[in-house]
């Protein structure tokens, strides 16, 4: 915008000068200039109007009774604070040392008299667009300001979102210590930890890629599915594929977490780790006084599709007084005041010169804080250290299984599906997902899932569609079997299969009942029994394996521990017992 | 539900998709019945990219096996996963092919 073309902004003015004919004169060319005069006749009549009038512009003869103009000036500059308000001098004087008393009392710039009309308007003009720009720059410093503490304030929310959230889980208890500096939380390193049902202890260090909060709200998700997952006692690489799966989706291209997951089981003594990006862990042995590494051996969090996913662990057995190190690459990242980085090499050095010392831990942070030094800016480490005992574990396995009511652990469902239904309805998947919410059942999917499908199978194909096996003997009626099957599902008016599904916890994993019932006419029992050399009776139960039922029926028998027909043979009932310890 | 004819180093193969179950009868049965030709006179159902079988699939295995032991051709099972393998095992299926 050229200046000529400036839009004209209505100024208001103080005018102070105790000559009435000089302010006539003033206050005149003021008005034409299109600006509101406001007329003091001396310096505390001149005050007075700045504080009632807050003008934008003031020009101040320098002679005045009462007050002078130049400590009018004075005092004008101290109420005016931050705000800009051009103070112009209007003088008759030309001796130098004054004009320099009037600009060092607050005067921005000084007017000889007599006035020339146009000098007066261009300096009013550029002092108004001084002010603009003052007031504006004012304005957005304010902004700044504000902004700025609305960020503090939502971060401080954050936070406490974040630890309520990313919790210290059982990072208290006696064998674990751990460091994680506060640049490290919203640099986007997070430390989970909890017991599971079964005793045991995960632990997870993760690093997501990227600084600041984008970093940071990735943790968010992870931390809720790990604390999630391990209370109801699945396995890592479930949790480790749940959040994989989340990570991959919420993430951007470009962002994921680099993490290393353990599983300690103190009673076991075993321990399982999966590392995918982050440095290598140092497993310390007792017995060899010597360090067994742990590779990072896959991708991290949030990169793969669960398809490629692979939350394969290596498993350990450990003894007392083994001891594990995990930390986050901040370490090796932190910086001195010379900018050089503390390093891989010195982190290892200290393990190794440290070899089996109780104060590993200590010695790391100090020496990478002494590395620091009083460059604090580059502190974003995370470190980890466990140690197997037996100690303090035993109390928090009881407070756990206390947790262990909460999930899914006895119930009892039915469901029935119709002829419409079994028309083009796949139960399977639903009764799927309800036996994936059972934690210990979810490990037992692959055989569950065959068990039900045969049992289905039988139910639809002999009872409701009424196919007789004897069918299948040929090649060509194996064929004719499964398209009599299409037919007869399609034209099928009246029909039902039902399903009931009973579970039963215990400490040691639990029974899983499964019952399926169809509407057809059932089948001779006692004829298969004599036929097989069994007990004739209600109720026919094959423990062994038995060519005779079938295969479907011989995979479910060996699937399962109980296989059990009820008289007319249109009902059977499978127990399946899990193990916590597989 | 594609099943796939593959010409292999040491033998015919025929490759299900990844479930193969009632719903496979159909193609699989004239799948094998289309092959002229068998390399070393063995036949191969090769399980790579198979995730789940039901017991029709047990029943459309014997099936192919009668099919091509009346021509002199051995069908064997390849490249199962653990469960189907498993699966095999139940239905004593080790005793009537050879399973790589």
């Amino acid at each position: 915008m050229s200046l000529n073309n400036e839009p004209i902004e209505s100024l208001k003015i103080l005018v102070a000068d105790d000559s009435a004919t000089d302010r006539l004169i003033l206050e005149t060319i003021v008005s034409k200039a299109g600006h509101v005069p406001v007329g003091a006749s001396d310096g505390k009549e001149a005050v007075e109007a700045y504080q009632r009038e807050a003008p934008d512009l003031v020009l101040l003869d320098v002679l005045m009774p009462n007050m002078g103009g130049i400590e009018a000036a004075k005092i004008i500059r101290e109420l005016a604070k931050e705000d800009v308000v051009p103070i112009i001098f209007l003088t008759a004087l030309n001796d130098i040392q004054s004009l320099v008393e009037c600009l060092e009392s607050g005067g921005d710039d000084f007017i000889p008299k007599p006035y020339n009309q146009t000098v007066l308007g261009s300096k009013i003009k550029a002092f108004g667009r001084l002010r603009r720009m003052h007031r504006t720059l004012l304005q957005q410093k304010e902004q700044i300001e504000a902004n700025n503490l609305h960020l503090i304030q939502e971060q401080t929310v954050a936070k406490q979102v974040f630890d309520k959230i990313a919790h210290t889980g059982c990072l208290n208890l006696g064998n674990i210590r751990h460091y994680m500096s506060p640049l490290a939380v919203f640099n986007g390193d997070i430390l989970v930890s909890e017991m599971s049902p079964n005793g045991s202890m995960v632990v997870m260090l993760g690093d997501f890629t990227g600084h600041g909060l984008p970093a940071a709200i990735g943790s968010m998700p992870l931390a809720t599915t790990f604390y999630g997952m391990v209370r109801k006692g699945f396995s890592i690489p479930d949790i480790l594929r749940e959040i994989n799966q989340k990570l991959n989706e919420i993430l951007p291209v470009g962002f994921f977490c680099c993490a290393i997951c353990v599983d300690i089981n103190f009673k076991e003594r075993r321990l399982k780790v999966w590392n995918g990006g982050l440095p290598e862990g140092f497993l310390y042995r007792l017995k060899d006084d010597e360090y067994e590494l742990l590779p990072s051996k896959h991708l991290p969090l949030g990169v793969l599709s669960n398809q490629s996913f692979n939350g394969d662990c290596d498993t350990f057995q450990l003894e007392e007084g083994d001891r594990m190190f995990m930390w986050s690459d901040g370490a090796f990242e932190a910086r001195n005041d010379d900018g050089e980085m503390y390093g891989e090499e010195r982190l290892h050095n200290i393990l190794y010169q440290n070899k089996g010392q109780s104060d590993i831990f200590d010695k790391i942070l100090s020496n990478v804080q002494q590395h620091i030094g009083s460059s604090e800016k580059d502190d974003d480490m995370s470190l980890v250290e466990i140690e197997m005992r037996d100690v303090d574990i035993v109390a928090s396995v009881d407070h756990l299984n206390e947790k262990r009511q909460g999930s899914l652990a006895d119930w009892y469902m039915n469901f029935d599906l119709p002829e419409t239904s079994l028309r083009e309805f796949d139960p399977l998947p639903l009764l799927m997902n309800i036996i994936s919410e059972v934690p210990g059942l979810r490990a037992h999917r692959t055989p569950l899932y065959t068990v039900l499908a045969e049992l289905y199978t039988n139910a639809l194909e002999h009872g409701v569609l009424g196919l007789s096996s004897q069918l299948k003997s040929t090649p060509d009626g194996f064929a004719k079997y499964y398209e009599t099957r299409a037919d007869r599902l399609q034209s099928l008016t009246k029909g039902k299969v039902s399903f009931s599904l009973e579970h039963f916890a215990d400490e040691k994993g639990g029974l899983l009942v499964i019952r399926v019932k169809d509407s057809g006419e059932g089948f001779d029992i006692n004829r298969k029994s004599k036929e097989k050399g069994l007990d004739a009776g209600k109720v026919v139960t094959i423990e062994e394996n038995d060519d005779f039922f079938g295969r479907g029926l011989q995979l479910i028998s060996n699937l399962s521990q109980k296989l059990t027909l009820f008289e007319p043979g249109n009902e059977v009932e499978v127990q399946y017992r899990w193990d916590i310890e597989e | 539900m594609a099943i796939t004819i593959e010409t292999q180093d040491e033998h015919e193969a025929i490759i299900p998709d990844e479930r193969f179950d009632f719903e496979s009868v159909g193609p699989f049965r004239s799948c094998y019945e289309s092959l002229t030709t068998v390399k070393n006179n063995t036949v191969a159902v090769d399980f790579r990219n198979t995730r789940y079988i039901d017991s029709s699939a047990l029943g459309m295995l014997i099936n192919a096996k009668t099919y091509f032991s009346d021509k002199g051709i051995k069908v064997k099972l390849i490249n199962a996963n653990d469960q189907i393998k498993k699966i095999f095992s139940i239905s004593r299926f080790d005793k009537k092919f050879e399973i790589l």
